[in-house]
């Protein structure tokens, strides 16, 4: 809890797989919407969730490890992907049953002043600047600050 | 006593899936004053259940919930 009484919540997104990334997305704006001070620490495979669409890393295994990594539109499900039609299927299913996609719920996250963090160990190791980020990314820190987080938090998840 | 259900602000969410009637919900009561009435308006069967959750957690009163030819309405006294 806040010094102020106000209750916190902590996520770990460390998947960058389409379906988990929404699930985090969505718990984080409902639970900034019911009130809650809300965190989003984006670590390893999370990091495509607040990347730019553009290539990354500065070695060779960096830009080659580049070529896997997606954006938040581009991320697929950790089921049936199928090489991209997954992806496409469940974009189409839920569009067509008014779910709101996944670019617009984490827009709607940072309206809400959820606070989106990211990981500088993976970034430093999968070679992500800080500029290959969303400019919305509020802090780059490390492990302790999460932990620090989720000490205060009521909710904390692992993603 | 229907007087005081007048609602200031309407939000309809008809359509809107999970979690979008609640963070709709949140954000349009913002533009309601203290003691106003929201009335929301719902198809998602969930937001029975969570609109009910969202004014317990953040101690808005729920007035009022109709259910009436696939649509939910909900009448929500902001409190604070």
């Amino acid at each position: 809890m806040s010094e102020n009484g106000t209750k916190r919540a902590s996520i770990v997104v460390f998947s960058g797989d389409m379906d988990r990334v929404m699930a985090a997305f969505i718990i984080a704006t409902t639970a900034a919407a019911m009130g809650m001070e809300t965190s989003m620490f984006f670590t390893f495979w999370g990091l495509q969730a607040i990347k730019k669409k553009k290539g990354t890393g500065k070695g060779l295994f960096g830009r080659m490890l580049s070529m896997f990594l997606k954006d938040i539109d581009g991320v697929g499900p950790s089921k049936l992907n199928m090489g991209g039609m997954g992806r496409w299927m469940f974009k189409k299913m839920m569009k067509d049953k008014g779910v709101t996609s996944l670019p617009e719920l984490r827009q709607m996250a940072i309206d809400m002043g959820v606070k989106l963090l990211a990981c500088q160990m993976s970034m430093d190791v999968m070679e992500i600047d800080r500029e290959d980020l969303i400019d919305e990314v509020a802090d780059v820190v490390g492990a302790a600050t999460y932990v620090l987080e989720a000490q205060q938090a009521d909710i904390t998840l692992f993603i | 006593m229907s007087e005081e259900l007048t609602p200031e602000k309407e939000l309809d969410a008809r359509g809107l899936q999970c979690p979008m009637p609640v963070v709709k919900t949140s954000q349009e009561i913002k533009n309601v004053s203290v003691g106003g009435i929201l009335k929301v308006m719902a198809t998602d069967p969930g937001s029975m259940a969570d609109i009910t959750a969202w004014c317990k957690s953040t101690g808005n009163e729920l007035v009022k919930m109709e259910q009436g030819e696939g649509v939910f309405v909900f009448f929500i006294r902001r409190t604070n």
